[in-house]
């Protein structure tokens, strides 16, 4: 269903795309011909959504289950004040379409997963990758290999980004680059590591100028070529990338020729199953620490987030002792004496209470939850982060 | 001396540097100076059979090292040695 011409008010809306001749009336057609795949809705999907629509892509589809929280609004303009607490889907949609009602656009209120992601994807001539997690960058790698669409890649952690173009005809794939994701928990996320509110702003554009030349058919795309992005130095850097011939996936003789199981892939434990519930032995909840701490009870507290951390809330009990110094700062501990370490949600204090352990510490407990717990349970005046 | 640029996610394992100057005539060579100098990194970027991780790619200047000759990349003084650790950020 390929529209021949624009309307009087597409001619005005897009007079400033239509005299230049690397776009001009041909170029703006395809633009309106187009559809465009957003995976997330988020940082980068924001300002993707936003100028795709502007642009004058004539479909964008949108994936995302998530609701609009107060912490995403540093970063996901695309969302406002007012819509915490609404589907980003909805929120996304509506601002796009009073950027521009011209486009029309399909919502997906799904996890995208192994099994809906052949059908939605094979919907959409680009597909681009604005999500936090490494199953679905995997799998949305793997997905464009084998539709043979390409995948506009970004990501984003803390001051800096990567961006390129993958799975086009030729071209390397996300596992030329990375054959595998690291370990669960060695890489933090935005969640935990933190992002810069304006960094998804330039990433995500980086992606929607490529996606807007490959649907043009202008310009030099970023093709073999991973482009490094460091706000802080404000440098951008390029390196070259090259396809695997022995990729797995996009490889000469590629061994996976269909959707696989990304969480397994990526270590992650199953949803289901009693496990998640599970709790250790060593755990020690929120408000039993309280009635430790109203009782006098003669032990020691440990908060072993970063002293930035300890500035933005704090339990006045506790001793800041970065996770970083534990094992160091330990003979400041008294070993006879119970140990109760937490951080912010329960994921550094558990390490630090591994370390003491090693270091022949017995009376060593975990404080489940975090300060965001203790934040829930038992003290609501303490901010949560 | 190459200068070894590393990344946000690692630099708590590097003394908060970004960047650190090293000798060493194949990229073994400097990052063996570079996790003698932050044995912390080590972990973060071999495994324990001392083998790069598969989700840490080293470039020489803008070439990834699988594509030259790995470990036994002649480093040049002057050379720029990049450690690019995969990140999924997006949200």
């Amino acid at each position: 269903m390929t529209t021949p011409s624009l309307t009087k008010e597409e001619i005005l809306r897009y007079s400033r795309h239509l005299i230049m001749p690397e776009v001009g009336m041909e170029g703006q057609l395809k633009l309106k011909n187009a559809s465009i795949l957003l995976v997330g809705t988020g940082g980068l999907g924001a300002p993707l959504g936003m100028y795709l629509a502007a642009a004058g892509i004539g479909r964008i589809g949108l994936v995302d289950f998530d609701t609009v929280d107060a912490t995403n609004l540093h970063r996901q303009i695309i969302h406002g004040t007012k819509d915490i607490g609404r589907k980003k889907l909805d929120s996304a949609a509506d601002t796009i379409a009073d950027i521009n009602p011209n486009v029309k656009i399909e919502k997906y209120d799904v996890l995208l997963t192994s099994e809906n992601a052949m059908e939605i994807c094979a919907n959409y001539d680009i597909i681009i990758d604005g999500t936090d997690n490494f199953p679905t960058r995997y799998l949305v790698n793997d997905v464009c290999v084998l539709l043979k669409k390409p995948n506009v890649y970004g990501s984003i952690f803390r001051f800096e980004g990567q961006a390129t173009v993958f799975a086009t005809d030729g071209g390397p794939c996300y596992r030329c680059l990375y054959p595998e994701p690291p370990p669960p928990g060695l890489v933090p996320s935005c969640a935990e590591g933190g992002v810069l509110g304006i960094l998804p702003g330039t990433i995500g554009l980086i992606q929607a100028t490529e996606a807007i030349k490959l649907i043009l058919g202008v310009g030099e795309p970023l093709i073999g070529r991973l482009v490094l992005y460091d706000a802080l130095a404000m440098r951008f850097r390029e390196l070259k990338l090259r396809r695997n011939p022995e990729c797995p996936v996009c490889g000469d003789n590629p061994t996976v020729t269909q959707l696989i199981d990304y969480e397994q892939f990526c270590g992650l434990p199953q949803h289901e199953g009693p496990a998640a519930a599970e709790v250790n032995e060593g755990d020690v909840d929120p408000v039993e620490v309280k009635k430790m701490l109203d009782r006098g009870d003669d032990f020691q507290l440990i908060d072993v987030r970063e002293p930035h951390e300890y500035l933005i809330a704090s339990i006045p009990a506790a001793k800041l002792i970065p996770l970083a110094d534990v094992a160091k700062r330990s003979t400041e501990l008294d070993k006879d004496k119970l140990v109760v370490m937490h951080c912010k949600m329960g994921g550094r204090s558990a390490k630090a209470v591994a370390q003491l352990k090693e270091l022949g510490f017995t009376k060593v407990r975990n404080m489940t939850g975090g300060i965001t717990a203790w934040s829930d349970k038992v003290d609501p005046s303490v901010p949560k982060y | 001396m190459a200068k070894v640029l590393i990344p946000t996610p690692l630099r708590q394992f590097a003394d908060k540097n970004d960047s650190v100057e090293l000798t060493g005539a194949t990229v073994a060579e400097v990052l063996g100076a570079l996790t003698t100098q932050f044995p912390a990194l080590k972990k973060q970027i071999f495994t324990d059979e001392g083998k790069l991780r598969s989700f840490v790619n080293v470039y020489l200047n803008d070439e990834d090292i699988r594509y030259i000759k790995k470990d036994a990349s002649p480093v040049a003084p002057g050379d720029t040695l990049s450690i690019v650790p995969s990140i999924a950020g997006g949200r």
